[in-house]
């Protein structure tokens, strides 16, 4: 009960694009095509179910063992960096199918406010490692959902007769609006 | 004079927010008042200012295949003394920034600005650049906030300026931050056309 | 100077000796802002109970309860008076229904079952609509809307709409009665912590209101 609690929470209520304004930058910069967006969100869930793994084992057994807490920051943002090098490598090697398909956005990922932003809100509502791992999951999936809805509504407007001034990016982010606002109807679900 | 452009090229011209796009959790996660705006530049300001510093004056120490992550090293650092030093002093403004502190790390701007700026520039054009930038996007914020906050709760920096029953709550809410900064940016594109 | 190589032992040297200077600044820092950070907490929590509280003396020990419907304990901060008598209770609640979920709130409650103040410590709700519960419910002009004065003895203190004597907040009922919530969860917490401690003075005092009645209203 409590997993699917968090599952709607964070995929709809919550939205992580819509509603917390992580992960708005690769939101805004791969979603002209659905193609892409796919892509992206595949990468994403790959690596933010990893770091959140990780990151929670480094807090639990090194950070809060030894007092220094106040390194979170920084080691969150370095296991992250190699992390998503070591993820490149080894599926160079493994699966280049998949990094074929994913190698082009792995390197975006580092800067994606959205996966350090998970790894610190798990350990910040102080979940244990499977809620933690649920909750990356879904927010995945809701960076996915919002990505994906986002790059189909793009595809249209780009066809649409924009007035001039707000061609391009501003019609994009007041897209972006009323679909933050369609997912506002679901608060208060949960 | 050169200089003085350095610093100036950040406001409107190659304002990080307003043209360049970057940057935009932030600025759209902590501008639903204008203070918080200005408060989030500004603790960025002084972020880039002090990574620009030290990437300009450890460059050549720093061998160029590991450069990158030494200068996330070097911008974690900082944003953790911010992050310190807030909860310190300005626990309120703390609290309402919240998880934005900590995701300066991650703000493009910053990495940006020391591995195209900084890691190839002298310590004082680094220094000028960083502040420029830096104050560029606290404008940025500061002004989308001042936007949001009035048309949401007819304030700006907590002064009334009509009565707050005819704000427009939205404006406050997560949908108001695109809408707002979507007609802003079409404002600015004009204002950037004009000039040209 | 010239730039150093990309060698294996350069790039871990100078790895290494960034990451090392980076955590002892940090550690420099942390030790310098640990004392104003713990005083800020402190000066908070002195703040939120000085404006809950009416004037008091000294402030006894710590008590937690843990309530029967939450996983978290409530901190309760008993205060007296010159002559050693209660004056009222800081109570440290909180609730889960908001509309955005957890609200955390510090009420005082003086020992015939009457709110003296509140203040509402964390809370997520939407600005402008259920963020106004600090201005709502104290608001003196308004006595359909104040709770500062009620008194728990006839039961669960309840919005209007579900029976009950207070005022919603307009458009964020689900807040209001999150906030009600958390003020019934107090003082249920605060009956049963006088109830296991029988040593106390204030205990009689307590215990004259019908404790009984308020927790089973405030179950429905």
């Amino acid at each position: 009960m409590e997993y699917i609690i968090i599952i709607i929470s964070a995929i709809l209520v919550n939205n992580i694009v819509l509603n917390q304004f992580l992960g708005v930058c690769p939101f805004l910069g791969v979603s002209k095509k659905i193609e892409t967006a796919v892509g992206m969100t595949g990468a994403v869930t790959f690596v933010m179910v990893l770091a959140t793994i990780v990151t929670f084992l480094i807090q639990h057994y090194i950070l809060i063992p030894f007092e220094i807490q106040y390194l979170q920051t920084i080691s969150f943002i370095l296991v992250i960096a190699s992390l998503v090098q070591l993820v490149e490598i080894i599926l160079k090697k493994v699966s280049p199918s998949l990094h074929q398909a994913l190698g082009v956005f792995l390197p975006l990922i580092t800067t994606n406010c959205a996966i350090l932003g998970v790894a610190i809100l798990v350990i910040q509502k102080e979940f244990n490692l499977m809620e933690g791992v649920v909750y990356a999951i879904a927010n995945a999936i809701g960076f996915g959902l919002a990505l994906i809805i986002f790059a189909g509504l793009r595809e249209h407007t780009d066809l649409q007769d924009v007035p001039k001034g707000l061609k391009g990016v501003p019609i994009a982010l007041i897209t972006a609006g009323i679909l933050a606002m369609a997912f506002m109807g679901f608060s208060g679900i949960v | 004079m050169n200089q003085w452009k350095n610093f100036t090229k950040g406001f409107i011209k190659e304002n990080p927010v307003f043209v360049l796009l970057l940057g935009m959790c932030p600025t759209l996660g902590t501008t639903g008042t204008a203070i918080n705006g200005l408060g989030m530049g500004l603790a960025t300001t002084f972020v880039l200012v002090m990574s620009n510093l030290v990437v300009s004056l450890i460059k050549n120490l720093i061998p160029d295949k590991v450069r990158i992550p030494a200068f996330i090293v070097v911008i974690a650092t900082f944003v953790t003394i911010v992050e310190m030093v807030m909860q310190a002093y300005l626990p309120s403004l703390y609290e309402s920034l919240g998880l934005f502190i900590p995701l300066i790390v991650v703000n493009c701007i910053v990495l940006g600005r020391a591995e195209a700026f900084a890691s190839k520039n002298n310590v004082k054009s680094s220094v000028i650049d960083g502040a420029g930038i830096g104050l560029g996007f606290a404008f940025a914020l500061t002004i989308l906030g001042s936007v949001r906050e009035l048309l949401g709760s007819g304030k700006v920096f907590d002064i009334t300026i009509y009565p707050e029953n005819y704000g427009m709550l939205i404006f406050i809410l997560a949908p108001g931050a695109f809408i707002a900064l979507g007609y802003i940016i079409a404002v600015i594109n004009r204002l950037n056309k004009k000039n040209a | 100077m010239a730039k150093l190589e990309s060698s294996f032992k350069n790039m871990l040297v100078s790895l290494f000796g960034v990451t090392l200077i980076a955590s002892a600044a940090l550690g420099l820092v942390y030790d310098a802002t640990k004392a104003p950070i713990a005083q800020t907490e402190a000066k908070k929590q002195e703040m939120a109970l000085a404006s809950v509280l009416p004037e008091y003396d000294r402030l006894g020990d710590v008590i937690k309860v843990l309530p029967a419907d939450g996983k978290d304990s409530i901190e309760i901060y008993p205060a007296y008076g010159p002559n050693n008598e209660e004056v009222a209770s800081a109570v440290k609640s909180y609730t889960y229904s908001g509309f955005s979920g957890y609200i955390e709130i510090m009420v005082g409650i003086d020992p015939n079952g009457e709110i003296t103040g509140f203040q509402v410590l964390k809370h997520a709700e939407t600005p402008g609509l259920g963020s106004k519960m600090n201005d709502w419910f104290s608001n003196a002009e308004k006595p359909g809307q104040n709770v500062i004065g009620r008194s728990f003895n006839d039961g669960a203190i309840q919005v209007s709409n579900d029976g009950g004597k207070v005022d919603a907040i307009t458009a964020a009922t689900i807040t209001s009665r999150a906030f009600l919530d958390a003020l019934n969860r107090a003082n249920r917490c605060l009956d049963s912590a006088w109830e296991t401690d029988a040593e106390s003075g204030a205990t009689q005092q307590i215990n004259g209101k019908n404790s009984d009645d308020d927790v089973a209203s405030s179950e429905q």
